[in-house]
Formats: structure tokens, C-alpha cells, sequence
């Protein structure tokens, strides 16, 4: 097995007094889409923040395509966040760009590209997120909610990063669209093979899209497994999680 | 790591081939650009071995695809062989990627949209015009349904505001007015001073700043400092849907957001421009002393046979029109504002602009008043 790619040590983060994450340790392995789930405030969202280097972590280690990221430097953190995406809840558009403006605002800055060029692979990473060229000149304010998914995915694809922090993903989507996203979430992950670290608490997302799933708890991972092994785990929150109404439907 | 990206010309058996070596990714993008071109020169080819590129991403399976569609388009066939299997995925994914002919052309430029440019921004000084009088009158409707009702008056919000707008702004407003009354005394005296008549210094001070100065100085004051607060606090309400959401409940956003904003406007504005004028008259008396050499006592006196209540009076009615003028402008813009950061601040530096233009007039138009009826 290969060196994860990121890797987190004993991380502690926290708000006040009390600490969100308490010792939290986990491993992504390269080429894998991990799903974490856990309850609403177990720390989900600020591990990923954590990880991208939006909260300070108070202890612990954070290790991102073979550099820690706690104490580096201005220019190995830059070229470390040039090789990931981030696709955040609300999207995160910039409002007063278009959407093929959004795409290219990462190449425009990371890359030498003629315009002819930034225009063409703009259009194509809007293309391949399942979007025709004509709704690049839309504004974001314009776009419906699966629409503003997407193209905060493209944008986040823009430099053809290696790993892709996708927080909440299908969340606000209907059921098909969510099921459409995770599907263009796994044949993209499969083409461009990527790195997927993903933030849900889409069942069916778990189910389809995740190879492994670490379900947070007490500021801890406290499973990591694959689904099924999930569904074995005698973790009273795991327990009831899997077992719950919601996921014997989807388990049919 | 992997070396830069490379197209060698190979005749082998009568046919010319391209050999692709190397990295064909995102950070070479210059050096594609390059070879690009040059491939464009290598007349005869018919075909690109790519069995020899190490890496290849979005960017690089772009390069290839566009320059095997060119050379379709000019009728000569290249094709790409060779390519190594962990990459045919991301090529075919290219392939089905640009297919409609070219960009929508972004919105044409120049001299006709300048035309267009002048044209709208006529327009909107009538649309302007239409959507005052249009919230002066949704203003005046609420007003009117609270006298009749006085019990759904939001008295906490007014003075939640009436804290914000008059009591925060004492101090900068007395500090300015203050060294506007010392300038304008200090400049009396040294231009005065020629003629022997340093004494008028205390009339002019007295009656431009009771009449004029005070009240201007603060309405534009409140305009920069209240008025774009107001806008800007609307304006991201209508962008997070909190306005749409006060309407579903059956709540009139004019009757509990703006009606509160604007009572409290009209009642600071006033105190503020008094408070203004009697900050005004010390830095006069002041720089009287310090500049004019004229004790205090004399100063005074010397107002208090300059000015007369009427003054007074001309610049304290103006004060709640001139409110009601920014807080209406202030109300009008902010619910303009569309989903974009951008237009957030666009509205509120157009709010703050129209305010201040429209202080002005009015200022100019109770001149021509006040003196047609001698006051």
C-alpha cells in the first residue's frame, strides 16, 4: 500500500474551551473516495476545515501529499492547495463572476494560458461536470442549486488537482439529482483518479460513491471501514446510524 | 519528476510520425503552447505515437484533442495511437468535451454599447425618479396605517436605531462640526482682517453655520454614515430572501424594516444638526479667542446681535427633509440589490452618491424658499 495521502495525527481542534476534535487520527489513502459521516457537531466540517487549513489545529499533525502542514511555509502550503479542489456546501461561487469566469479565476492565476486555450478548457471542465457551454455565461445567482454544485465542482477540478475535499455534496439536491452527482462524483474520481475526502450524510452516497466511511463520534474516528463493515460495527451511534430507518430503505 | 513535453518528427517507412513524449500536463501549458505551433508545421504526419507520454491530465489530453481536430477540420488525418490504457478514459472524456462550434461570443463592446450605456443611464434617472416616489409613497401609506394603528408601531426597532443612527453618531458628528465652525471663523477673521471688519467674522460664522453649514455638514454625515449602513443592511437582507421571507408571513418589509429606520432618521437628524450648529459656534468662539483674539464674552455678545431665532429656524426645518431624503434613497437602493456581492455595493455607494446630490438640491431649493418668503 501506497503512502496515504493525508494523513492526521492525534489532531485536537477546538472553539473556546472545549475541544471538537479530542485526538483524532486518520489516513487517506490515494486514489480512494472516503465518505465521513458522523453527527451534526461530532466535528465533520471541522475536520475538513482543519485539513484545508481553514481552523488552526491546537495539537496534533496534519500531513497533505507528503508535507505537514503545520508549520510550513507560505510557498509549500500555496503549492500543496494548488493540488486540491474544494467543493464547499453552498458552492461558493464568486457572485460577481460568471460561471465560466469561476472555472477559469484558479487557471487564470495558477497557469500560462492563452485565452483561447483558458476559454476552451473553462468550457470543458464545465462539460465534464455535465453542464453545456451556454450555461457558462450564466451569473451564479442564476443557477439552480444542482447547477451551483456543479460548477463549484468544475472549479474545483480547474487545475486538475489530486485530492478533492467535497463538503456535503448532495445536500439541497432531490434524490435523482443527488444520485447523478454521485455517480459523475465516482466517474470522474475513475477518470481523473483522484483522491475523494467527503463530508455527508447521504446514505445512498455512502452506499454508491464511498470506498471506505469513517464515522466520527466524540471528536474521534471510532469506525473505518467499508460499509459492510459499518453495518457489522457494535458503536452505539454507528449502530444506529446504519441500522436506522433511513438506511434499511436504501439497503432495500 | 517527469520531464517536459516533447514532439519529435520520426520517418520511419515512408510515413511520418510524431513521437509525444514526456509530461503533458497543466504546469508545461507554455511549452505545449510551443509545440503546439510547431506541430502545426510538421506538414505529412498522419500520426502521433503517444506511447511515450509518462503523465497526462485534463490539459494535456486537451492539446492533443484540439490538434487532431484542427487538422480534421483542414482535411489532413491525424490520429493518436499508442496511448498508454490508464489514460484512455480521460482522452475519450475530452473528446465529447467542445463539441458545439465555438464560444457564444461575449457581449459585443465598442461604441454601441457605450450609446446603450448613455441611453440607460437617462432611463434610469426617470426609473430613478418612478422608485422614489414609489417608496415615499409605500413610506407614507405605513405611516398612515400607524397612526390609525399607533399599537403596531415598532417602537423597540426605532429606538434600537434611534441609538445607532443619533446617540453613536454624537461624537464624530461634534468633532467635525467643531473644526468646521473653527475654520470657517479663522478664515472670517484672516480675509476680513484687510478691510478693518474683523468683526463680521462672528456674523458670518453665526449665520452660515445656523442656516447653512450645520445642518449640510451633518446631513451628509448621516448620509455616509447611516444612510449606507441602511442600505447595505436591506440590501443583504434581499440577498438571503429575509425580506421575501417577512412577506410569505404576511409582514409589510416597509412597515417593519423601513418605517422604523426612517422615524428614527427623522428624529436624529434634527438633534444631530442642533447639536452640529452649537458645536459649530464654540469652534468658532474658539478660534475667536485663539486667532481673533476676541475674548468670549465679547463673542457673544457679537453673536447675539448677529443672529436671530429665524436663522435658527431656516436650518432646523430642513433637517427632517433632508432625512426623510436619505433614508428613502437609502430604503430604495437597498431593495434593489441583487444576488451578487457586487451589486451590494454598488447600490450602497449609489445610495450614499443620490443622498448627498439630493441633500444638496434640497438645500438649494429652501434657499430659494426662505428668501421668496423673507425669512
Amino acid at each position: 500500500m501506497a503512502a496515504p495521502v493525508i494523513s492526521v495525527r492525534e489532531l485536537r481542534v477546538g472553539f473556546g474551551p472545549a475541544d471538537v476534535l479530542r485526538g483524532l487520527t486518520l489516513d487517506v489513502r490515494g486514489g480512494e473516495i472516503l465518505g465521513v459521516v458522523g453527527g451534526s457537531g461530532a466535528g465533520k466540517s471541522v475536520l475538513l476545515r482543519a485539513i484545508i487549513g481553514l481552523v488552526p489545529p491546537r495539537a496534533g499533525s496534519i500531513e497533505v501529499l507528503g508535507t505537514k502542514m503545520v508549520g510550513a511555509t507560505d510557498a509549500q502550503k500555496r503549492a500543496i492547495e494548488r493540488r486540491w479542489g474544494v467543493l464547499f456546501q453552498q458552492g461558493a461561487l464568486f457572485s460577481s463572476l460568471t460561471a465560466l469566469e469561476n472555472v477559469q479565476f484558479p487557471m487564470r492565476e495558477y497557469m500560462q494560458l492563452s485565452d483561447r486555450m483558458l476559454g476552451e478548457m473553462a468550457v470543458a471542465k464545465l462539460e465534464m461536470v455535465g453542464l453545456k457551454a451556454d450555461d457558462g455565461h450564466k451569473m451564479p445567482s442564476e443557477l439552480s442549486g444542482g447547477m451551483t454544485k456543479r460548477v463549484a465542482l468544475a472549479r474545483a477540478l480547474a487545475l486538475d488537482p489530486d485530492i478533492v475535499f467535497l463538503d456535503e455534496p448532495t445536500s439541497g439536491l432531490d434524490p435523482i439529482s443527488a444520485a447523478g452527482f454521485d455517480q459523475l462524483i465516482r466517474t470522474l474520481q475513475q477518470t481523473l483518479g483522484l483522491t475523494v475526502f467527503m463530508v455527508t450524510h447521504d446514505q445512498d452516497s455512502l452506499s454508491t460513491v464511498c470506498d471506505r466511511i469513517a464515522a466520527l463520534a466524540d471528536g474521534q474516528v471510532v469506525a473505518l471501514g467499508t460499509l459492510e463493515a459499518m453495518r457489522a460495527n457494535r458503536h452505539p451511534w454507528v449502530e444506529a446510524y446504519f441500522k436506522g430507518r433511513q438506511s434499511r430503505r436504501v439497503a432495500g | 519528476m517527469n520531464g517536459a513535453p516533447m514532439l519529435a518528427r520520426v520517418e520511419a517507412g515512408g510515413r511520418i510520425r510524431l513521437a509525444a513524449t514526456g509530461a503533458w500536463t497543466g504546469a508545461f501549458s507554455g511549452e505545449m503552447e510551443l509545440l503546439l505551433a510547431g506541430a502545426q508545421a510538421m506538414q505529412g504526419a498522419a500520426v502521433i505515437d503517444a506511447s511515450g507520454i509518462v503523465a497526462l491530465d485534463t490539459f494535456g489530453a486537451w492539446r492533443l484533442e484540439r490538434l487532431v481536430r484542427e487538422r480534421a477540420r483542414s482535411g489532413t488525418k491525424l490520429s493518436v495511437e499508442g496511448l498508454p490504457p490508464r489514460f484512455a478514459a480521460l482522452a475519450a472524456n475530452m473528446a465529447r468535451t467542445n463539441q458545439t462550434s465555438a464560444l457564444p461570443p461575449p457581449r459585443s463592446p465598442g461604441l454601441l454599447s457605450a450609446i446603450a450605456d448613455v441611453g440607460q443611464a437617462v432611463a434610469g434617472v426617470g426609473s430613478d425618479f418612478v422608485s422614489f416616489t414609489n417608496m415615499l409613497g409605500a413610506i407614507g401609506a405605513a405611516a398612515g396605517r400607524m397612526l390609525l394603528h399607533p399599537s403596531k408601531f415598532r417602537l423597540t426597532s426605532a429606538v434600537h436605531q434611534l441609538d445607532r443612527v443619533g446617540l453613536q453618531a454624537v461624537p464624530i458628528i461634534l468633532l467635525i462640526t467643531l473644526l468646521i465652525g473653527g475654520i470657517i471663523a479663522q478664515q472670517g477673521f484672516f480675509h476680513f482682517r484687510r478691510f478693518g471688519a474683523e468683526i463680521y467674522a462672528v456674523d458670518m460664522t453665526g449665520i452660515l453655520v445656523l442656516r447653512e453649514i450645520g445642518v449640510l455638514i451633518v446631513a451628509i454625515m448621516v448620509a455616509g454614515r447611516s444612510g449606507s449602513s441602511y442600505t447595505a443592511e436591506l440590501g443583504s437582507m434581499k440577498m438571503r430572501e429575509e425580506i421575501d421571507a417577512l412577506s410569505t408571513m404576511g409582514f409589510d418589509p416597509v412597515e417593519v424594516l423601513i418605517l422604523p429606520r426612517i422615524v428614527a432618521l427623522a428624529l436624529a437628524l434634527p438633534i444631530l444638526a442642533f447639536l452640529g450648529a452649537m458645536a459649530a459656534l464654540v469652534g468658532g468662539g474658539l478660534m475667536a479667542s485663539a486667532y481673533g483674539g476676541m475674548s468670549p464674552a465679547a463673542f457673544i455678545v457679537r453673536l447675539r446681535e448677529a443672529i436671530s431665532l429665524t436663522h435658527f429656524e431656516v436650518g432646523m426645518i430642513k433637517a427632517p427633509f433632508m432625512a426623510l431624503a436619505i433614508g428613502v434613497v437609502a430604503a430604495m437602493e437597498g431593495l434593489k440589490v441583487g444576488g451578487s456581492a457586487e451589486s451590494l455595493g454598488l447600490r450602497t455607494t449609489a445610495s450614499v452618491v443620490k443622498s448627498i446630490f439630493l441633500v444638496i438640491v434640497l438645500d438649494g431649493v429652501f434657499a430659494i424658499f426662505f428668501a421668496s418668503i423673507g425669512m
